[in-house]
């Protein structure tokens, strides 16, 4: 059951006020309300594309922030309006704690946006991890939020181009914590990889590789040389700067035992964003494959003497509905290979 | 070969460390834990991606029938008993890796099926898989089944590793755990044995380890310097249901106190460990273990009391009392509960007395650890009359239902006198954490696999247990007294007052 106040023409310590009278009174109507207490999500968008937002949070599940609070950006807008309220999974159950969140819903104007960080400093919880999310650009409003906000939550897919993209990650990961979405959809190829190279047989492999082919969906390229980027850190090569024809990349990188060559391959088929496939090869002829598939990743490995093998590595697809929730999980945490992955694409964009 | 000895420069990182290709077998493949438990954490694995890379479930059982017939089983299992709704095209690919083996344990020629099998699955992949036994049986079936894993040469293989899960209860009482350790590890080494206690798999017993290793401000009053007495309570509402079978031949020592009550009582009282490793900590668990004076014979009736539910009330229904159940024989003296005063005799705790409280159709279903600490040495403030003033702060651990940390502080009632009362501070995992916990048995399916006894319960561990334990059942069963009766949805014996210290009360379930 959800508790609800608004105001026209308000401000924040009106708003501030209401989360905490919204609070006193349901733990006034039942002890067992407790508040959640995990995040902070700040959310820059624009009005118009609120709705398709709303709906990205409500599927992220269990991952759902504690405290959201959605700034819904008008151009014509002046005065800031708000929204604050307080939703529980159900009624409250003898015994059983019942757990609320908050969202804040703030419509404010393009004029709000320069300094957006004095409306939503008094609304977060003090102590509490901040995130910010601003899907639709607005990029000054979170410059204005880098020095109350710990992360900030992007998706480098939606960048014009991968050099933007790595460009804009790169300046970010100097004041925050960065979590890319693009990145995100390269954990379960990273994982899988890793696996399939930690065998103590196969891990001597990892020094002689010769091409590494990711397929990728092609507006996530990002997720492909992010892909490369986390190879070359984690495997010390020096990466060269990319080259593009066809609508294919190519790069090279240098490391103890000669080249690997490294290809980045649009699949116009591939629905999902993020990568489609992945195809290694070792100077001494074995080829591993990974694509998805049904149940999981269809695994194919071609032997020396050129015997096959294929296998699934089981796995649920988590699709572009979990992605959020992950990211938003992923906020808490800190993942010591993005930053070097991330440096190490730069270099391949030169 | 240089590169192979080092580590995986591409596990840095990642939350999901790989984990080696690994075939695991499930002896009881048709059992109640198999199709409740076991198949559907399997499952849930499978479902994150958690799984090794490449994995294959082969189950064994007396019952007679197809790899199909076996697959169908499973996916019922998995259907009705998983946390999550199954995917179809993951249980496809799961039960397509699935065969089933059967044989009765003794039967020499399932083992060699068994064997068959395995190899088949080591041959289409060009690699030796390790492979982890779960002996999802009865436990007279144990000995007989590592020993015939001995036999026929699947206890050790080149290349790989072999695991041995046990599931409890490991052993009744200290000789035949002795026995069961001498008969297992006349086949295997100490290294390949995993004795299960599900109960060190929950996320809530862990976050014990991070509360006391991970906060320094509760270390510096962790000892008999601050702390005057702990209790630690497993109580439940419900009955015995249909385990009758089970539950008259174990009781409620056997049951909880052996196994789970002193592992949390171990949590609590071990050292630091020196690094969070299996050998680490497990090492720390066995010297507070150690500890534990195991009572005489003459010292049992003054630290210990048991008791049976009568007919009552729970829930606002009537229940039968335990020698109603059905199948409880009409003259059982098995204890539906048990309270003992337990004392870990060492610098840190010397002195402190240690409550353990457990039964079944007490007032409500809680698992929690109260430490209270030492009163105030000065009372400075003036008469309280008209209030229950300071009393000595309370931490409480909870691990169920509502998962978290309480401490009760003393605060002055709002007035124009100095008057105090406690009230709680609070803090509930439910309000930080609102991710889902994995259950139990996938968290240690996966330690199995990937060679992490840390949850595991050691030999000497499990010896050091039933030396606490076998005096009090010993005492118990020579005792001619009647067990004391305590009323179905009550807080159990009122004798169990008698092994409190004077003025002292349990806390109330």
């Amino acid at each position: 059951m959800d508790a609800v106040w608004a105001e026209q023409d308000t401000n924040p310590g009106a708003i501030e006020a209401a989360l905490r009278s919204l609070l006193k009174e349901r733990h006034a109507e039942d002890e067992s309300y407790a508040p959640a207490r995990v995040m902070n999500l700040v959310l820059i968008v624009d009005r118009e594309w609120r709705g398709e937002i709303m709906n990205r949070l409500e599927r992220v599940g269990r991952f759902h922030p504690s405290r959201t609070i959605l700034c819904e950006v008008e151009s014509s807008r002046k005065a800031l309006d708000a929204r604050v309220t307080m939703t529980t999974q159900g009624d409250p159950q003898p015994g059983v704690l019942t757990v609320a969140q908050e969202r804040v819903e703030l419509d404010c104007g393009p004029q709000h946006l320069k300094r957006l960080d004095t409306l939503v400093d008094p609304l977060v919880v003090t102590d509490l991890a901040t995130a910010v999310w601003a899907p639709h650009g607005h990029w000054d409003a979170v410059r204005s939020m880098l020095n109350m906000a710990q992360i900030v939550l992007l998706d480098s897919l939606s960048e014009p181009d991968i050099e933007t993209a790595v460009k804009r990650a790169t300046e970010l990961t100097s004041d925050v914590y960065v979590v890319d979405l693009s990145w995100l959809r390269s954990t379960p190829w990273r994982e899988r990889i890793s696996a399939t190279f930690d065998p103590p047989l196969w891990r001597g492999e990892l020094g002689k590789l010769a091409t590494v082919t990711c397929r990728h969906r092609p507006d996530s390229a990002i997720s492909g040389l992010l892909f490369f980027g986390w190879l070359s850190s984690r495997l010390g090569w020096e990466p060269g700067q990319i080259t593009r024809q066809n609508g294919t990349i190519t790069g090279r990188a240098k490391h103890r035992r000669g080249e690997v060559v490294l290809k980045l391959e649009p699949q116009p088929d591939q629905n999902t964003p993020g990568l489609a496939g992945i195809t290694i090869e070792t100077q001494g002829g074995v080829s591993i494959a990974l694509e998805r598939g049904r149940g999981g990743l269809g695994a194919r490995r071609v032997a020396r003497d050129g015997s096959e093998s294929s296998w699934t590595i089981m796995g649920a697809s988590r699709g572009e509905s979990g992605i959020l929730g992950e990211g938003i999980r992923q906020a808490l945490l800190r993942d010591p290979t993005y930053r070097p992955a991330l440096e190490a694409a730069g270099a391949m964009l030169g | 070969m240089e590169a192979a000895q080092e580590e995986n420069p591409l596990a840095e990182g990642l939350e999901r460390l790989p984990v080696h290709p690994t075939t695991l077998v499930i002896f009881g493949a048709t059992g109640d834990l198999a199709k409740r438990k076991l198949l559907p954490a399997v499952y849930n694995l499978a479902h994150e991606g958690a799984l090794p890379e490449r994995f294959n479930l082969i189950g064994f059982s007396r019952s007679d029938m197809s790899d199909d017939a076996y697959r169908e089983i499973a996916r019922e299992s998995i259907t009705s008993f998983s946390r999550r709704p199954a995917d179809p095209a993951v249980l496809d690919a799961m039960l397509e890796r699935v065969r089933y083996v059967s044989g009765g344990f003794d039967d020499p020629s399932g083992y060699e099926k068994l064997e068959q099998v395995a190899k088949e699955y080591d041959d289409e992949a060009g690699i030796p898989f390790n492979r982890v036994f779960y002996l999802s049986t009865s436990p007279a079936f144990f000995p007989v089944i590592v020993g015939m894993l001995g036999d026929r040469g699947l206890d050790r293989r080149e290349g790989s590793e072999v695991r041995v899960v046990i599931e409890k209860p490991f052993g009744t009482s200290l000789d035949e755990a002795l026995a069961l350790n001498r008969d297992v590890l006349e086949v295997l080494d100490e290294r390949q044995v995993y004795r299960i206690d599900h109960y060190l798999g929950k996320e809530t017993v862990q976050n014990m380890l991070a509360f006391r290793f991970a906060n320094g401000m509760f270390e510096p009053l962790w000892n008999r310097n601050f702390i005057d007495h702990v209790q630690i309570t497993a109580s439940e509402d419900i009955g015995i249901g249909t385990r009758a079978g089970y539950y008259d031949t174990s009781g409620a020592l056997r049951d909880l106190v052996q196994n789970h009550m002193l592992q949390l009582l171990t949590l609590l009282c071990m050292e630091p460990p020196i690094a969070f490793n299996a050998d680490e900590i497990r090492s720390e668990k066995v010297k507070v273990l150690h500890a534990i004076h195991a009572p005489r014979p003459e010292e049992v009736e003054s630290m210990s009391v048991r008791g049976q539910y009568s007919r009552g009330i729970v829930s606002g229904e009537e229940v039968p009392g335990y020698l109603e159940e059905q199948d409880v024989p009409p003259e059982s003296r098995t204890e539906t509960y048990a309270a003992l005063r337990l004392e870990v005799d060492n610098w840190r705790w010397a002195g402190v007395p240690i409550f353990l409280r457990t039964g079944k159709r007490l007032a409500r279903k809680v698992t929690e650890i109260a430490v209270t600490l030492k009163p105030v040495p000065h009372m400075a403030f003036e008469s309280q009359a008209g209030s229950v003033g300071p009393q000595p702060n309370q931490l409480v651990l909870t691990m169920q239902p509502n998962e978290g940390v309480s401490l009760s502080i003393g605060a002055k009632i709002p007035g124009t006198r100095m008057r105090i009362r406690p009230v709680k501070m609070e803090f509930l995992y439910g309000t930080a954490f609102l991710s889902q916990s994995p259950e139990a048995y996938e968290r240690l399916i996966m330690d199995a696999m990937r060679g992490d006894a840390t949850l595991f319960t050691r030999d000497d561990e499990v010896e050091a247990q039933w030396t606490i334990c076998d005096p009090i059942l010993e005492g118990w069963r020579q005792s001619n007294e009647p067990v004391p009766q305590y009323e179905a949805g009550s807080q159990g014996p009122a004798e169990a007052d008698s092994i409190l210290p004077p003025g002292a009360a349990w806390r109330a379930i």
